[in-house]
């Protein structure tokens, strides 16, 4: 069945031996205690208020982080690939919130009491709820699709080449977009009742600070789907035969599993989370362009591998995690804010010389890596 | 029941079926012995539709299904139980149970078919919750047997379900393949171990490099010289 010539199954290990990668590690750490003692116990200068507010930003950017996250994973216990556009998956989610907004936004009647508003303000539960399901829907017909076209004719290739056809399906969706949409940076136009930077003001050790309405929004909601896809997985029969799928193909297609329907409905059921977190962002961040899905994409793939690649829960808590490390960790390390990548990114690195396959991953064996 | 017709399959590079035919009359055991890369399993394979045929026919209750799509296969009432056993190791014997009922849409059937393999395989009963990985070999060789009669087959693929199992459950294995023959449900039994697989069979076809080299009654084959010399090792 296999006709190509495979490579060698052993790859070269690092010369590096682990001792050394262990000693950077732990420089590294002990560098970061040290910040961390300096900040919080010497200096103290930062009141708790502060801590909260950056907490909720990291909660909330955490949980639009999961579920992106979780897609990958999806993807990955399936067909042991990295689905490099599902980042331009959640782009494309986004922009179809956006236009619903802008639709609903545009239609205009004069009420009863004679002002002139838009659907969006007379009905804003009905159109955030249009926008996550346009959205949602959106996303998952892309994702489907991108199986289709780019993953399916090269299933039985070696792994690197779907990989590359992944590299390609992004760079192609980023420009389809900027070619559809133009570069144009785009403002989400919220309803008033979610407007952005509107919350409940609360206080915290005598300082005043709100909590954004859409970070309430985006937070509760990606907890509520993370939980559905959870049941869903582990209870459902989709989910079971996603499970057999994951764990062996031939298997599973002697059960009666349709394999190929199973792949499909894993890039929609991953494009619907991932369009959700598509919407939250634009509701929650306001700017949607054709990059929009880029840097998400990446963090979500770093979170997915944080917790474990394949592993739901993993993805969840590395997506969490991450959102935490880039909203808490400048100011707890006392460096800038503008450093927040590449702190999630070095963290990235230490948790894998400490656990290599990741925080809740399964210890590999040699074969399946 | 089963007819194969002149069946040629390309596994890589090697011509694994060099035009194989043989046929099943319902309500029998046939077993296929041969060496190992004699084309057993893959002759199970495209009959389940895993493997595609380059030529030849497969034909079951007088229906062409070469080629069909495996998951159509077995809603036609064949399944395969795979050559080392393939329990999903991070399911519960009772999750793996429900997989092989997969095709089953009514859950009252599931269930009645649940107890049925309880009844049948009491350890199982006791494991239901434990993780198909952690089962011993023999216990995971009665979940892969279970699981495949949870489709209620008409015809079972038995690849190898003596493998790498003690001689007292080799035995139980047996007795059950038999018992489940008896209950109406027709077996291919492929087998290394051909003694006790010609003693339970109707009917044997020998495979040897692609190719059926003998046929017959179980009984007679398992007194041709031949079979003996290769297979049975009898001096």
């Amino acid at each position: 069945m296999e006709n190509e010539i495979r490579p060698p199954r052993r790859y070269k290990r690092s010369k590096l031996p682990k001792l050394v990668r262990w000693i950077f590690g732990l420089i590294v750490l002990s560098y970061f205690f040290w910040r961390l003692y300096t900040v919080i116990i010497v200096q103290n200068e930062y009141t708790p208020d502060i801590w909260v507010r950056l907490l909720i930003s990291g909660l909330v950017i955490g949980g639009v982080y999961s579920l992106i996250a979780i897609g990958y994973t999806l993807v990955y216990g399936i067909l042991r690939m990295i689905n490099f556009a599902h980042g331009e998956v959640m782009m494309i989610g986004t922009f179809a919130g956006y236009f619903v907004f802008e639709a609903t936004n545009a239609i205009r009647f004069t009420s009863s009491t004679g002002e002139i508003t838009s659907l969006s303000n007379a009905q804003p539960f009905l159109s955030i709820l249009l926008a996550f399901i346009v959205g949602m829907t959106v996303a998952a017909t892309s994702g489907f699709l991108l199986e289709k076209i780019a993953y399916r004719p090269l299933r039985k290739a070696p792994r690197l080449i779907p990989l590359i056809s992944a590299i390609g399906a992004s760079i192609f969706l980023q420009n389809l977009a900027q070619l559809l949409f133009s570069p144009l940076v785009r403002d989400y136009k919220n309803p008033d009742l979610i407007a952005r930077g509107q919350g409940w003001a609360i206080t915290v050790a005598g300082a005043r600070l709100t909590i954004p309405y859409t970070g309430v929004l985006t937070f509760s909601l990606s907890i509520i789907l993370m939980f559905a896809l959870y049941t869903m997985v582990r209870k459902s029969k989709l989910g079971k035969s996603m499970r057999a799928v994951a764990a062996d193909k031939s298997t599973a297609a002697l059960m009666g599993i349709d394999v190929n329907g199973v792949i499909s409905q894993t890039f929609i059921i991953s494009g619907m989370l991932a369009g959700a977190a598509g919407v939250m962002w634009g509701l929650h961040n306001g700017l949607v362009y054709y990059y929009v899905g880029f840097l998400p994409g990446i963090k979500a793939f770093t979170s997915a591998v944080l917790g474990g690649i394949g592993n739901i829960p993993g993805a969840m808590l590395g997506g969490m995690l991450l959102g935490m490390i880039e909203s808490i960790g400048p100011t707890a390390l006392g460096i800038s804010y503008q450093l927040k990548d590449v702190l999630a990114f070095v963290i990235l690195i230490i948790i894998l010389i400490f656990r290599p396959s990741g925080i809740l991953g399964e210890v590999l064996s040699e074969e399946k890596v | 029941m089963l007819k194969v017709t002149d069946l040629n399959v390309h596994y890589g590079a090697i011509h694994a079926l060099q035009g194989v035919s043989f046929n099943l009359q319902e309500g029998e055991i046939v077993t296929l012995i041969g060496a190992n890369g004699a084309g057993k399993s893959t002759l199970l394979n495209t009959i389940s539709g895993l493997l595609p045929a380059v030529k030849g026919k497969v034909e079951y209750l007088d229906e062409d299904i070469t080629n069909l799509e495996p998951q159509k296969i077995v809603r036609k009432g064949i399944v395969q139980v795979p050559e080392g056993r393939k329990i999903f190791a991070a399911m519960s014997v009772m999750e793996n149970l429900e997989m092989g009922a997969f095709t089953v849409t009514d859950k009252k059937l599931i269930a009645d078919k649940v107890e049925e393999m309880f009844a049948k395989f009491p350890i199982l009963g006791k494991r239901s919750k434990q993780l198909g990985g952690t089962l011993s070999g023999g216990e995971q060789q009665m979940l892969a047997i279970a699981r495949g009669l949870m489709a209620s087959p008409k015809l079972l693929l038995l690849d190898e379900p003596s493998m790498g199992l003690s001689p007292v459950l080799v035995e139980q294995i047996f007795d059950t393949i038999q018992s489940i023959n008896n209950s109406g449900t027709s077996v291919i039994l492929v087998e290394q171990n051909a003694q006790m697989a010609l003693v339970i069979a109707h009917r044997a076809y020998v495979l040897e490099t692609g190719k059926i080299v003998l046929e017959g009654d179980a009984q007679e084959v398992l007194q041709n010289p031949m079979v003996i010399e290769a297979y049975l090792g009898v001096s």
